[in-house]
């Protein structure tokens, strides 16, 4: 190994090359984006996360298959704006003074007073249902965000090891999905071979049987072949200890939900810090006294390095951003419906939501997995 | 190396054990073939090696198996990772992980292998299969070879010292099959692994082996060297058939020792004219013209032309992924077909009802088990005769045709393959098609059951049936088909007499037209023939 003259110039480079960012390091940045796409209903705070996210999935995607799937997660988006506005159409109540139509009103009987079906449509409920829909939409193309850029598999990989058996079921159980997927199509094609006529339970049953006798045949194979390739040589702990691990992840992961719903919902400040701080503990309790009974090691783990610490605190950052200006100047946040106004942009926000975006830059490149050119 | 002291393996309800007071030695760094029929116990013998039979199949062992020092009555599956390796019939089967390098992995990650070590095994072991390009893909995309050479790198990687292979190549095409058993050759002459490989189609690996371990059908085995068992062995490679029948001594094991021995013969064959091939009787039955099959960017069939003839077998071969199976269910009118046309006395079948189509073509499909669902084999034939609207009992008398004796209150699944196969090839000809494809009958057969398959073709041809059979078994094509279309990236690149086409092949030559090329003969049924009616 020969040490170049330039370490700067050298590590820079190096430090360009093309490699996956830890998935966790992505997960943490997309939730965060989400977190701060949740305390707001600024519509252009909320294009601005859209276009912030965008960007960076575009950006470091790599070209495996489910790097693809954020195109599903903005269609249903789309979807998901569209539903809001229109069951605001069907049931919203008398809101507002600025009336778009006026739809012939459907009279119900008097049990269900309150409930208007369509009627007159007002301006602000148009936007009051295209704000929250947009909201909703946004947070979950954040997620969309975080599975395009990282493999869900790696992630469960880097699970802690008291987490290990979870993780390769999951990882079996994704695997065979789409193999049971294909067997189904299969029977199916070859049922028509056998020109089967039936409908219903019997014809049900011609499908059904083979794909489940198919899919005993695969797992049996594969536990096999997992057994002789030594899986499960190490999970001899003592039951007691096992129970007891057990016990502290799951208490330790419901404080640690509890507590992340009280922090969000911002309406019970005593809830959240303390739980999710006590939640974590227990379930970080658990995981060491699990892994240390684990001696598996890890092919290729994934490493957190300063650059995949850096793409998390921006989309902790933008989220830490937002749920401060919430506390200071929640107006801009939460646009009035009545009176009806413009949203307004203010800098500390839109600064938040813009950090979000130095991934695209920071990040290494995403390595391609094709085959080498030669 | 691997130890069996007096090894009797019983399964529940069985009426005798399958492997009955076992005793062998097989030593380090031997390549090892097991041979012998169906149900003959080969995969029990293999499982018994690193204890997943009895662990996990269930069943009794007694007496001990002892594999470098370990006995299998201490010692679980799972132990044995690190000494013996498995790999099996269905690579896709058993693959854990999603990637090559993932799978390359996964047995050092539960052998705790430290990071370091794992990185250097791997590189080592992509380079040594020589799959080292394909170290990013996904293995669902890979072709048949490369996942066999996966699995087998996937065990490699910890450092076995045992290989135990089950049928690794019965779904490979010729020359990937070529590729995966030089792997394995490579491995027992450059890392004196010990290897047990069972193999239906011996004449790929009879010459390779040192030993050969022959389960005769009633739990015994016999070991040996490979001539010393072959030479009074029931199943044999047709290079040693052809032995037998010269007379050679010793016993040829492979094309180079019978070409060295085989003057004689083939100046006794030179003067004899080998039966010509009957020309094509009548009209064609089916016309297909520019048929293509594309699944989005893929093309599997590109604008193919192909006549079939009643009484006329034909075999289409080519390696795996060039559109056998695409053709085949684009003629029968089920599988999709983007352009083309398909004419069966003037009807397109894709254009009928799929109970009217199978009228007209049956097609057994490549896994013959997605057909059946019922739980006795009558009913499926009454079942079969309902669907095809034929006499009650024609399916059952075609079974008895094809395969005598099979109980009626036989489950399905407890078939043999062969059995299997031809209960549903007898439920699809209850129908009474005039055409009939199979899509590679031929996997997991023996010989014994190939033999009878041929004639089962043979016959259905007699009856007026145009047959296709698409198919790797170069032997079998020499055996049954008049003709054989070779099939590449969905085009025709050679269509004519099974002797035109295969003789000059080297992947596609029989062994028999190997050893007396240029002479070109087949088969050494047909030789037999020949030289019996010869003065």
């Amino acid at each position: 190994m020969t040490r170049t003259a330039e370490p700067t110039r050298a590590a820079r480079s190096w430090y360009r090359l093309p490699r996956a960012v830890h998935p966790a390091a992505w997960w943490l940045w997309a939730l965060g984006m989400a977190v701060a796409a949740g305390r707001t209903t600024n519509p252009v705070l909320l294009a601005m996360v859209l276009a912030v996210v965008a960007f960076v999935v575009v950006n470091r995607r790599g070209d495996a298959p489910w790097a693809f799937a954020f195109r599903l997660y903005a269609y249903l988006g789309l979807v998901i704006v569209v539903m809001r506005v229109l069951f605001r159409i069907l049931l919203g109540g008398p809101q507002g003074e600025h009336v778009l139509v006026v739809l012939p009103e459907i009279p119900l009987p008097d049990v269900a007073a309150g409930i208007q079906l369509l009627g007159p449509f007002t301006l602000e409920e148009l936007l009051g249902g295209f704000y929250d829909g947009l909201r909703l939409a946004t947070m979950l193309i954040c997620v969309g965000a975080a599975n395009a850029l990282a493999n869900p598999k790696r992630m469960l990989k880097s699970l802690p090891a008291a987490l290990y058996e979870v993780g390769a079921a999951v990882v079996v159980a994704l695997s065979v999905a789409p193999q049971l997927a294909e067997s189904v199509l299969r029977v199916r094609r070859a049922r028509r071979l056998r020109g089967g006529g039936q409908r219903g339970m019997r014809a049900l049953r011609g499908i059904v049987i083979p794909v489940l006798s198919d899919a005993m045949d695969r797992s049996l194979a594969l536990a096999a072949a997992m057994d002789v390739r030594g899986y499960g040589r190490s999970g001899d702990a003592p039951p007691a200890l096992r129970r007891a691990t057990g016990a502290l992840v799951v208490v330790g992961l419901l404080g640690v939900c509890v507590g992340v719903y009280g922090l969000m919902d911002g309406t019970t400040r005593t809830l959240g810090a303390p739980l999710l701080l006590a939640g974590l503990a227990l379930a970080g309790t658990g995981f060491l006294l699990g892994g240390r009974t684990v001696a598996k090691s890890s092919y290729r783990p994934d490493r957190w390095r300063v650059v995949d610490v850096a793409v998390a605190a921006c989309g902790v950052t933008a989220a830490a951003v937002l749920y401060l200006t919430s506390s200071v100047d929640a107006a801009n946040l939460y646009p009035s419906l009545s009176p009806l106004r413009w949203p307004q942009l203010a800098a500390l926000p839109a600064c938040g939501v813009l950090i979000g975006l130095l991934p695209a830059w920071i990040a290494p490149p995403p390595p391609s997995t094709a085959e080498v050119p030669r | 190396m691997i130890e069996f002291h007096d090894v009797t393996v019983t399964y529940p309800g069985a009426d005798r054990a399958t492997l009955s007071t076992v005793d062998l030695t097989v030593d380090e760094g031997e390549l090892c073939l097991v041979a012998g029929r169906t149900g003959a116990g080969k995969s029990t013998l293999l499982g018994a090696v690193n204890g997943l039979v009895p662990h996990f199949t269930g069943g009794r062992l007694a007496g001990r198996v002892v594999v470098a020092g370990l006995d299998t009555r201490e010692h679980r599956p799972r132990d044995f990772a690190a000494v013996v390796g498995v790999v099996g019939q269905d690579p896709l089967a058993g693959f854990v992980t999603d990637t090559v390098e993932e799978e390359l992995a996964y047995v050092m990650e539960q052998l705790a292998v430290p990071p370091d070590v794992m990185r250097k095994r791997v590189e080592e072991t992509l380079d040594l299969l020589g799959i080292a390009e394909l170290r990013n893909r996904p293995l669902r995309t890979l072709s048949g070879g490369q996942q066999q050479r996966v699995a087998i790198g996937s065990v490699l990687t910890a450092h076995p010292r045992v290989l135990v292979l089950d049928e690794p190549t019965s779904a490979l095409d010729p020359t990937a099959a070529e590729d995966v058993l030089a792997a394995i050759t490579r491995l027992v002459h450059d890392l004196g692994v010990t290897v047990l490989v069972a193999e239906h189609r011996m004449e790929r690996v009879a010459h390779f082996a040192d030993r050969m371990l022959y389960l005769v059908g009633d739990g015994s085995v016999l070991s040996g060297t490979p001539r010393e068992v072959m030479a009074v062995s029931e199943i044999a490679p047709p290079v040693v058939e052809l032995g037998r029948l010269a007379g050679w001594s010793p016993l040829p094991l492979s094309v180079r020792d019978a070409r060295r021995v085989a003057h004689g013969l083939r100046e006794r064959l030179a003067g004899l004219t080998r039966p010509p091939t009957p020309p094509g009787t009548g009209a064609p039955v089916l016309t297909a013209r520019g048929i293509v099959v594309r699944y989005g960017a893929l093309v599997a069939v590109r604008g193919l032309d192909l006549d079939l003839h009643p009484g006329r077998v034909v075999a289409v071969m080519g390696r795996n992924g060039s559109g056998k199976s695409s053709l085949l269910w684009a003629l029968q009118g089920s599988g999709p077909r983007q352009a083309g046309t398909v004419d069966v006395g003037g009807v397109d079948p894709a254009k009928l009802k799929s109970r009217a189509a199978r009228g007209l073509v049956g097609l057994v499909p490549q896994t013959p088990t997605d057909l059946l669902y019922l739980d006795t084999v009558a009913a499926e034939c009454a079942q079969a005769d309902q669907e095809s609207e034929s006499a009650p009992g024609t399916c059952r008398a075609l079974l008895d045709r094809l395969a005598p004796g099979i109980p009626d209150d036989r489950h399905p699944r407890d078939l043999s393959e062969g059995q299997r196969l031809a209960l549903v090839l007898a439920v699809q000809l209850a129908a009474a098609p005039r055409i009939v494809l199979l899509d590679e009958p031929t996997r997991g057969l023996d010989y014994g059951a190939k033999r009878h398959l041929a004639s089962i073709l043979a016959e259905l041809s007699a009856d007026g049936h145009a047959v296709v059979v698409s198919t790797h078994d170069v032997e079998f094509v020499a055996d049954i088909a008049d003709r054989v279309v070779v099939l590449a990236e969905g085009e025709v690149v050679a269509d004519g007499p099974t002797a035109d086409v295969v003789v000059s092949s080297p992947a596609f030559a029989p062994q028999v037209a190997k050893v007396l090329h240029p002479l070109e003969w087949l088969t050494v049924a047909e030789v037999a023939r020949a030289l019996e009616a010869a003065p």
